[in-house]
């Protein structure tokens, strides 16, 4: 199998490949115009829904980026994201309600708390990581429930004023407002994700995760990519906990809990762990089981989420990314068995 | 001894199994040393320790007139100790060719230039330079994990070359090669710089004999013989500890 390398971006293109792109293409055309339609084409509780999912999504992009890119399964994603979610209430707090000030601050203050907690983590393998990351978020959750001065405690924070995205802008009061803003931080912050992962330093990642002694023995300071990867996917929780506070103008323990960092990383199995849309596809996924299918049968969100889990393990092993790279696969054998069709294709 | 390494009183301890015990070995610069001897002698343990893989629990190693013996990994591949593996390794979902751009990445000549742009593609194409060497060239772009355990074993070698080594550790680089691939791999050993010091384990004393000037023979962790590879072949010890004493006397 010939794979283009990221680095020189030499292989030569053949018609399938374009093909492949002239549909991803289209695809992400179709899904940019549908996404840009949820406010006029939806009711106001779908496109509420909507927001939700992409800030769950960009949680889950930060859970990819360690999971998938790093070689580090979390469960604690959910940690920065709370010290972002917190910050940006607090900064509501003081005044600030300028919604950049909120997203800079929030990433600032998550990478910080990254910086700090991630020795710790990035020197942990396998089953290990994801307990140290499990306890971090439970820390960080038990801190948000007990520093009542700061968070509320378990009330929460509420009365939580409006983000203008600038001084001097109108407050973003209505839900359709509101989804436009997070609608494209996030495509922002995953656009930004997926260039830099596939810039040299997913090269790096990639070593990393998939051969460490090789990348030890070549010089690499793996550690210290380790922790820049965790300190950038803290950065992107933190963004996701400012937006949190924008869409739903209240917060409290609940909202980072143990459950939300089980579905985050469900999010990133459903989707594909080395898949930025793959996650936000799956972070949709199961807001949308949850809440929108949930809503129709009550009280049996928990089974449709079981039920989701046992179709994503058994259906899609490799997550929806891996999915359609698998239908790829199966669209060249067919080609390559009906050598005519391939002929007209080329030509 | 500029340019050269050395080890003093060299051990490594598991326990109470000593798998490298008290080993002197001065390699000068340029040498092409070989280490053999029976499975389980220690060959690894000291490639290991030398490379910065493994710890000793006793003894010096000094590299260049330095005392490296605690150094990291990094800071010795960046004093020029590069390496392969006893099993070839890759990145196996990436090509070959930013495998081995992964070996020339931190080499010293480039450790400022870390940022992607215009010096990783300069990078790039003296990789294809190596890659070509090898006869590798037409590998460039298949991804590392779909090749041959011979052909890995290359680019594991291309890998540590790209790293401008002087001093090359090579464990068992000619395992699971074809004759073809042996020929291959001594061309490309034959090739490198004079300047360059090779360690090399080997089973295949075919291999010892057409490539190290000098072997030390090691047994139970510690040096039994060195000499060339005529003389080495030659020592009554070295083949009992090889063969074991009644099956000498019987082919003597």
């Amino acid at each position: 199998m010939k794979r283009e390398s990221v680095i020189s971006g030499t292989t030569a293109e053949r018609p399938a490949d374009r093909t492949g792109r002239t549909l991803r293409i289209g695809a992400a055309v179709v899904v940019a115009v549908l996404l840009c339609a949820v406010p006029s084409q939806t009711d106001v509780y779908t496109t509420f829904l909507a927001t939700q999912a992409l800030v769950f999504g960009l949680l889950a992009v930060g859970v990819g980026v360690l999971t998938g890119h790093a070689g580090l399964a979390t469960m604690g994603q959910v940690a920065p994201y709370a010290v972002g979610a917190y910050t940006t209430a607090w900064l509501t707090r003081q005044d600030i309600t300028n919604g950049l000030v909120h997203l800079a601050v929030a990433a600032l203050a998550a990478a910080l708390f990254s910086a700090i907690t991630g020795p710790v983590v990035i020197r942990a393998r396998g089953v290990v990581v994801i307990m140290l990351t499990l306890a971090v978020g439970e820390l960080t959750a038990t801190a948000a429930n007990q520093w009542k001065s700061f968070t509320g405690g378990t009330d929460g924070l509420a009365g939580i004023p409006a983000t203008r995205v600038l001084p001097g802008t109108p407050e973003l009061l209505n839900e359709d407002q509101v989804y436009v803003y997070v609608l494209v931080v996030t495509a922002v912050v995953a656009g930004v994700t997926a260039l830099v992962l596939r810039s040299p330093a997913g090269l790096l990642l990639a070593g990393c995760r998939e051969n460490e002694a090789r990348m030890r023995a070549a010089g690499h300071p793996v550690d210290r990519y380790l922790l820049i990867a965790y300190i950038g996917a803290g950065a992107i929780g933190g963004i996701g906990g400012a937006l949190l506070i924008t869409y739903q103008r209240y917060v409290s323990p609940e909202d980072v809990g143990f459950d939300v960092s089980a579905l985050a990383l469900l999010a990133v199995v459903i989707g594909g762990v080395r898949s930025i849309t793959g996650a936000l596809a799956g972070a949709a996924l199961i807001v949308f089981t949850r809440d929108w299918l949930g809503g129709w049968w009550p009280g049996h969100a928990p089974l449709f989420l079981g039920l989701l889990f046992l179709v994503a393990v058994y259906v899609l092993p490799d997550g929806a990314a891996g999915f359609a790279g698998r239908a790829r696969a199966f669209g060249r054998g067919i080609r390559s068995r009906n050598p005519d069709a391939a002929k007209s294709e080329a030509a | 001894m500029n340019g050269s390494l050395e080890t003093v009183e060299l051990r490594r301890a598991y326990g109470s199994f000593v798998a490298v015990d008290g080993v002197d070995l001065t390699v000068g610069p340029g040498a092409r040393r070989a280490l053999i001897g029976p499975n389980g002698a220690g060959k690894t343990t000291l490639l290991n320790l030398i490379a910065g893989t493994d710890r000793p629990t006793g003894g010096r190693i000094l590299w260049q007139g330095r005392d490296v013996t605690w150094h990291s990994q990094r800071r010795r591949f960046r004093a020029g100790i590069g390496r392969t593996f006893q099993h070839p390794s890759v990145v196996p979902g990436r090509t070959v060719l930013d495998n081995v751009l992964l070996g020339a990445w931190h080499r010293p000549a480039t450790s400022r230039l870390r940022l992607p742009g215009r010096t990783v593609r300069e990078l790039t194409g003296e990789c294809r330079d190596i890659l070509a060497t090898l006869g590798l060239a037409d590998l460039a772009d298949r991804q590392a994990g779909d090749l041959s355990h011979g052909q890995r074993r290359m680019i594991d070698l291309a890998t540590a070359l790209a790293g401008r080594p002087r001093l090359l550790l090579l464990d068992e680089p000619a395992a699971g090669l074809t004759d073809d691939g042996i020929a291959a791999l001594l061309d490309a050993l034959r090739e490198l710089p004079e300047t360059v010091a090779v360690v090399l384990v080997e089973h295949n004393l075919d291999v010892v004999a057409a490539f190290a000037h000098e072997v030390t023979v090691l047994h139970h962790g510690r040096p039994l013989a060195t000499g060339t590879p005529a003389e080495v072949q030659a020592d009554e010890a070295v083949r009992e500890a090889y063969l074991g004493r009644r099956k000498v006397t019987e082919a003597v």
